[in-house]
């Protein structure tokens, strides 16, 4: 998507401005109205293209992934707060996976279910980034950094987007992006500036994961072909080490200089560690296919 | 990090809407009083519970002794005099 063109900006959630719960008030506890995963299954049209559709499943595949290995801490984090903060980010994380999956599948001819729990290990869209393990919490945090900011930048261009859908789920989960953002951020201060121990961690860990972050920035054919639904990513590079790197110096730590991995995600080429991953998280849909609880 | 309850004790408090007032809603364990805040909002207002948090440090609390609850609180019982419903109206008062 170029700057100069004109984007809409007004009313991208009208199209779905009567969904959720509209009965919402400051009185009544309820779930509040907005846009929900249920809402983009029945309402308005799929992709109106197979590269847009190609790019929602990319958008939820990442986010999936995401999902995937941070509830991997719950019951695990260094205290039951924290436990309780990754898991809501992790929760966070599925249903923008759910809104951009359901998507993505009215054209593919496709459930949320079905996406996430058939397909093959050369099907998923995700980066590398997403997919690397938990490592110790100081990983974790970095990698919530890197995505997170990430993330936050993509979906906030994204709200710009000449697909209604999109537009509208990223409008949403911008919001939501920017506390995961804001959740990495005061853990890497905390980190960085903590005791020798907890600064080394972090440093490793920056080293282990920054060969990664190219691939989140690198453009594709893909780009070209969605035109005004999507961002180069590449245009969100500056911005994105701008903010790193003050973090980073506020922390007291330092941006690595180590090379890029190859990463092909994008065009189902994964590291190792995807197939473990899917293992588990498609091992019950599979076992007992059509299950519901 | 490692050892249990190693980090400060906080009190959550939490405006359910615009024009009410904090509510004592529970307490949280954080490193500090800005990771408090950021877990009680995880933790307290995941149903649309809140508009506005305040957190405090369990400790900065000053509280009543709970010993001492005869001295503090049984004085006020029987001296209803103490409320305006225990004196009769004056004749010719409108609007009380």
């Amino acid at each position: 998507m170029s700057s100069s063109n004109t984007h809409i900006t007004e009313g991208i959630e009208d199209d779905f401005a009567s969904f959720g719960d509209v009965t919402a008030s400051a009185t009544r506890v309820t779930p509040g109205n907005a846009l929900r995963p249920e809402d983009i299954a029945v309402a308005g049209e799929g992709p109106a293209s197979d590269a847009v559709a190609e790019y929602a499943l990319q958008l939820g595949d990442d986010a999936l992934i995401l999902a995937q290995r941070l509830s991997w801490w719950i019951s695990r984090a260094p205290e039951i707060e924290e436990d309780v903060a990754l898991g809501n980010i992790a929760l966070d994380q599925l249903g923008h996976a759910r809104s951009f999956l359901i998507y993505a599948g009215k054209r593919l001819g496709k459930t949320e279910d079905e996406l996430a729990y058939w397909r093959e290990e050369e099907e998923f869209r995700s980066a590398h980034l997403v997919e690397q393990p938990n490592g110790d919490f100081a990983v974790t945090i970095v990698r919530q950094l890197l995505v997170a900011v990430y993330q936050n930048l993509l979906y906030t261009e994204l709200t710009k987007s000449s697909d209604q859908t999109i537009a509208a789920v990223c409008a949403k989960a911008v919001k939501e992006v920017d506390y995961h953002r804001d959740h990495a951020i005061q853990w890497t201060l905390r980190l960085g500036r903590g005791t020798e121990e907890s600064a080394r961690r972090m440093r490793v860990a920056l080293a282990d994961l920054w060969p990664y972050v190219g691939e989140l920035f690198a453009d594709e054919q893909l780009h070209d072909d969605v035109g005004d639904a999507g961002v180069h990513p590449s245009t969100l590079r500056s911005a994105w080490d701008e903010e790193i790197s003050a973090v980073l110096a506020d922390a007291g730590l330092e941006v690595p200089q180590v090379p890029d991995a190859m990463s092909r995600g994008r065009h189902g080429e994964h590291s190792e560690h995807l197939g473990y991953l899917l293992a588990e998280m498609q091992v019950l849909a599979r076992k007992h296919p059509g299950a519901t609880w | 990090m490692t050892e249990n309850n190693s980090w400060p004790l906080f009190e959550v408090f939490v405006r359910s809407s615009r024009g009410l007032s904090h509510v004592h809603a529970g307490s949280l364990h954080a490193p500090d009083a800005e990771m408090a805040v950021r877990n009680a909002r995880d933790l307290y207002t995941r149903r649309n519970e809140g508009v506005s948090l305040w957190v405090v440090k369990s400790a900065d609390i000053i509280t009543s002794d709970p010993d001492s609850k005869d001295q503090f609180f049984e004085s006020p019982k029987g001296k209803d005099y103490r409320h305006a419903t225990y004196y009769t109206k004056s004749e010719g008062v409108k609007h009380l």
